[in-house]
C-alpha cells in the first residue's frame, strides 16, 4: 500500500526521509504529522528514527546508509562515513539489496567502500542522460521507477543490470525527480501528496506493493520453502 | 554526429509514459502531462484581452490608432488584421503563431479574430492554444470628418488672392502653376471671386505655406489679419480665424507701361515707355526702342505701384508692309532684333493710306505681309498722369508687341487641340457677376490663354500639359505649307494618369478643359 504524505507543506518527501527494509529515517520537523504517518505504517515492523545529518534535515539526499544512527538502528545495519567530494550520496547512489547504481564521477575508493559495506555490485550509470542516478530513479528488490525520458533501450539495459522490472514514470503530478518524491522498500512506499491516482497506481504495480505486506513476504518465502520440501 | 566521431551509439527509442493526470499513454514531455490535461490545467490565454473596443469613423471608414492616428482599412483586410492584433495588450507575453478573421455580419459592429498563441508552461512544455477576440466597433467621427459634418465652411485660414485687372489671364496661369506644384492640396474649398480666387484652409500653416508659394511665382503684396473666434482664458486657448489678403501686381505680360520718373531713373533711365515682357516673382520690363531690359521685384513694384498705360485688350492689329533689321540683341535668353518697320492698321487697310514708320523689337519674327499686334498710341486717348510728367517726350505712334496668327487660326477654328489642361475644382461665388456674358468672356479669355501657351514656350515651360486622347491629327494640318500656327510639340505633353477610383476617393475631381 503506497501512502501519500507531505513534509511541512512540501511534497518532496524523499528528501526528508530514508526508507529501507530494515529501518526508516525521518527528518526532525516542526510537526509530528510527517513522523507519525511513518510510525503508523511501520512501527510494528521496523524502527522509525528521527534524525538529522550534518545538522540538516535533508537526510534522504545525504545518506545512502551513518554515525549517531548506529545506536538507534538494528545491529545488522552497518553505518559507514564516506569521505567524498560528492557529499550528497543520496543523489549519487541508488541501491537495493543486490545492486547499486552510482554517479559516474564517484571516486574509486568510494565505489569500493560501497561494494564492501553494502555488499552489492556497483555500476556507474546515467539515467536518461542525467548523472544524478540517486535522484532520477527509485528501485527496490521488486521493481523500479525511472526518469520519464528514459529511452526503451536504456530501460532494457538498466533492467538487465538490476534484475528487476523497471518502468518510466513520474511522481508528484508529473515531476521527473523520482527519488525526491518517492521513498520505497519491498513492501511499502511513501510518496508526495501531489502524486495523482495514475502515478500511484503505476508505483503500486511496478513495486508490487498491493499484495506485498511484511507477512505476505514471509508467507511467500515459506511457500517456496515448502515447495522445495515437497 | 555519428559519422563524425565514428563511434557506435545505441539507437534511442523514445519511450512512453502515462499521463500523470488521465493515465493515457503518451510521449514524455516536460510537464509529463498529455496536451488535453495540460490545457485543462493551465490557460495560457489568461490575462490576454478577449474583448476590445475599437473606434471607427463611419464617414471616412478609418480606425483610430491611439493616440490620434486614423488608419484606413477595409473589413477583412490585411491592414485591419494588423491593426486589430496591434491593439491587444499583453500579447508580448505569448508568441503569436496565427491570426485570422471569423466572418461577422458587417452591421453587427463586431469583428472577431481567431488567434493561435504559444507559451512555455510548467517547466518548459510549450503549449499552443487558440482563442477568439471580439472587437466591438464603436462609431465616432474623426476630427476632420466631424469638422466637415458640423459646418463645411469651418475654415481657419483663408487666402484671398486678388488682381485688379479686367481679365483673368493671370489666374489661369496661376491655376496651372498651383496644379503643377500641388500647392492647394490642403485647401478645403476654392472659390472663384470677382478679380480673384479665395482659398480656404483648415490650418493656419497651410495658408501661410500657400501664400509663400504664390510669392514665389508672382509679385505680390500680402497682409494678414486674425479674428478671435473663441477663447478660454483659463487654459490659455485662443481660436482665431486668419485671413491672408494677397494682391498680385496689376502689371501683366504684354502691357504697355509708362514708368514714373522715379522708377525710370532708378532703372537707369529706362523707358519711360516699356513693355512688360514677363511676369514671375519679378516683373521684366523691356524698352522696345533701344532693347534694354530691367527687372522689378514685388517689393520694388509695390513701393511705387504704377499702373499700365494700355493693356493687352487694347491691342490693335497691324499689317507689316516693310521691315529693315538694324541690330540683334540677346536679352535674358531670348533674341530680339531691332528693326525699322512700315506698318498700317488692318482696319485702315484698303480704306486710307495711313502708314506708320516705326521702330520695333520684333525684327526676328516679322516679315513683310505678316500681321502683328501693337498699341496704337497715335489713336489712343491716353489719360495717364505719369505720361504727363514727361515733358517733351516723343511718343512713338505704334508699339508692336507680338506677331499675330489670327489669320492662320481662322482655318483651324473649331478643331480640338492636341493637348489639354487640368483645372482646379473651383466653386463660383454667387455674388460674382454671373450670366451668359460673363461665361462667354471667360471662355474667350481661356481660349486666348491657351493660344498664348502655344505661342510662348517660355510660358508653358513650368506647366503640365496633358495629351488629349480624343485628338486625331488631321491630314489637312500636315499638308499646310510653310509657316504654321505655333503649336505645342507632342513630346512636351504628359500622358494623363487616369485612376478613376482614386480620383473619386480623393475628391479632388480635377476635371479637364480642352
Amino acid at each position: 500500500m503506497a501512502t501519500r504524505l507531505q513534509y511541512e507543506n512540501n511534497s518532496e518527501i524523499g528528501v526528508f526521509s530514508k526508507l529501507t527494509n530494515a529501518y526508516c529515517l525521518v527528518a526532525i520537523g516542526g510537526s509530528e504529522n510527517f513522523y507519525s504517518t511513518f510510525e503508523a505504517e511501520l512501527a510494528d515492523v521496523i524502527p522509525v528514527v528521527k534524525t538529522s545529518i550534518a545538522g540538516t534535515r535533508i537526510i534522504g539526499r545525504l545518506c545512502a546508509e551513518l554515525q549517531h544512527l548506529r545506536n538507534s538502528l538494528p545491529d545488522s545495519v552497518v553505518v559507514q562515513r564516506i569521505d567524498e567530494r560528492l557529499s550528497a550520496l543520496g543523489n549519487c547512489i541508488s541501491c537495493n539489496d543486490h545492486v547499486a547504481l552510482t554517479h559516474p564521477d564517484l571516486d574509486r575508493e568510494t565505489e569500493e567502500m560501497i561494494a564492501d559495506v553494502l555488499g552489492v555490485e556497483v555500476f556507474r550509470q546515467t539515467i536518461a542522460g542525467n548523472i544524478l542516478v540517486g535522484s532520477f530513479c527509485a528501485f527496490s528488490n521488486r521493481g523500479g521507477l525511472v526518469h520519464p525520458h528514459t529511452s526503451v533501450e536504456d530501460l532494457d539495459e538498466l533492467s538487465t543490470l538490476l534484475q528487476v522490472p523497471l518502468v518510466a514514470g513520474t511522481v508528484n503530478r508529473g515531476s521527473e525527480v523520482i527519488a525526491a518524491g518517492l521513498t520505497v522498500n519491498d513492501w511499502t512506499a511513501f510518496c508526495g501528496s501531489d502524486t495523482t491516482a495514475t502515478e500511484l497506481s503505476v508505483i503500486e504495480s511496478v513495486f508490487k506493493i498491493r499484495e506485498a505486506q511484511p507477512s505476505a513476504l514471509v508467507d511467500e518465502m515459506r511457500k517456496s520453502l515448502i515447495d522445495t520440501y515437497v | 554526429m555519428e559519422q563524425d566521431t565514428g563511434m557506435f551509439t545505441v539507437h534511442q527509442t523514445i519511450g512512453t509514459v502515462l499521463c500523470c493526470k488521465c493515465g493515457i499513454l503518451m510521449q514524455p514531455n516536460a510537464a509529463n502531462m498529455c496536451a488535453n490535461c495540460l490545457r485543462s490545467e493551465v490557460d495560457i490565454t489568461e490575462g490576454l484581452q478577449k474583448h476590445v473596443i475599437i473606434i471607427h469613423c463611419p464617414e471616412c471608414d478609418t480606425y483610430l490608432q491611439p493616440p490620434r492616428t486614423w488608419i484606413r482599412a477595409q473589413l477583412e483586410s490585411k491592414e485591419l488584421l494588423t491593426f486589430c492584433v496591434k491593439r491587444l495588450k499583453n500579447l508580448n507575453k505569448v508568441r503569436l503563431v496565427h491570426a485570422e478573421f471569423i466572418w461577422t455580419e458587417p452591421h453587427s459592429k463586431r469583428i472577431k479574430v481567431k488567434l493561435r498563441v504559444q507559451k512555455e508552461v510548467l517547466n518548459g512544455a510549450i503549449l499552443e492554444q487558440a482563442y477568439t477576440v471580439e472587437y466591438v466597433v464603436q462609431d465616432q467621427m474623426c476630427e476632420s470628418c466631424s469638422r466637415v459634418q458640423a459646418n463645411p465652411d469651418q475654415w481657419v485660414a483663408a487666402v484671398q488672392l486678388r488682381q485688379h485687372v479686367s481679365h483673368r489671364r493671370t489666374f489661369f496661369y496661376l491655376e496651372q502653376l498651383i496644379l503643377k506644384h500641388d500647392a492647394a492640396k490642403h485647401a478645403i474649398r476654392i472659390t472663384q471671386m470677382e478679380h480673384g480666387i479665395d482659398f480656404f484652409f483648415n490650418n493656419r500653416s497651410h495658408g501661410v505655406k500657400f501664400v509663400e508659394f504664390v510669392g514665389k511665382v508672382a509679385p505680390i503684396n500680402s497682409r494678414h489679419d486674425k479674428q478671435l473666434v473663441s477663447h478660454d482664458s483659463k487654459s490659455n486657448n485662443y481660436n482665431y480665424k486668419y485671413t491672408f489678403s494677397v494682391e498680385i501686381s496689376p502689371i501683366c505680360r504684354e502691357d504697355l507701361i509708362c514708368l514714373p520718373p522715379k522708377v525710370s531713373n532708378g532703372l537707369g533711365n529706362l523707358g519711360p515707355l516699356v513693355i512688360c515682357s514677363k511676369v514671375s516673382n519679378s516683373i521684366a520690363l523691356l524698352d522696345p526702342l533701344n532693347l534694354r531690359q530691367s527687372y522689378l521685384d514685388g517689393d520694388q513694384y509695390f513701393r511705387t505701384s504704377f499702373k499700365s498705360l494700355l493693356t493687352s485688350r487694347q491691342l490693335v492689329e497691324y499689317i507689316v508692309l516693310d521691315i529693315e533689321p538694324i541690330s540683334e540683341v540677346v536679352i535674358g535668353g531670348s533674341k530680339y532684333v531691332s528693326a525699322d518697320a512700315q506698318v498700317a492698321r488692318v482696319s485702315d487697310f484698303g480704306k486710307n493710306d495711313t502708314i506708320f514708320n516705326i521702330r520695333t523689337h520684333l525684327g526676328h519674327l516679322l516679315n513683310p505681309g505678316d500681321y502683328a499686334l501693337g498699341y496704337d498710341l497715335h489713336g489712343a486717348n491716353a489719360n495717364d498722369i505719369e505720361l504727363d510728367k514727361y515733358r517733351g517726350l516723343i511718343i512713338p505712334e505704334v508699339i508692336l508687341v507680338k506677331k499675330s496668327y489670327e489669320e492662320k487660326r481662322q482655318k483651324k477654328r473649331g478643331k480640338p487641340r492636341a493637348w489639354k489642361l487640368k483645372s482646379l475644382n473651383m466653386e463660383v461665388d454667387n455674388n460674382a457677376v454671373k450670366g451668359r456674358d460673363n461665361e462667354e468672356k471667360m471662355n474667350s479669355e481661356y481660349e486666348q490663354f491657351m493660344r498664348d501657351l502655344e505661342e510662348n514656350p517660355d510660358l508653358r515651360f513650368n506647366l503640365s500639359l496633358y495629351r488629349n486622347k480624343e485628338y486625331q491629327p488631321s491630314e489637312m494640318a500636315s499638308v499646310t505649307d510653310g509657316e504654321d500656327v505655333p503649336n505645342v510639340p507632342l513630346d512636351e505633353l504628359l500622358a494623363d494618369l487616369d485612376l478613376s477610383d482614386v480620383e473619386v476617393e480623393d475628391g479632388d475631381g480635377d476635371d479637364m478643359r480642352e
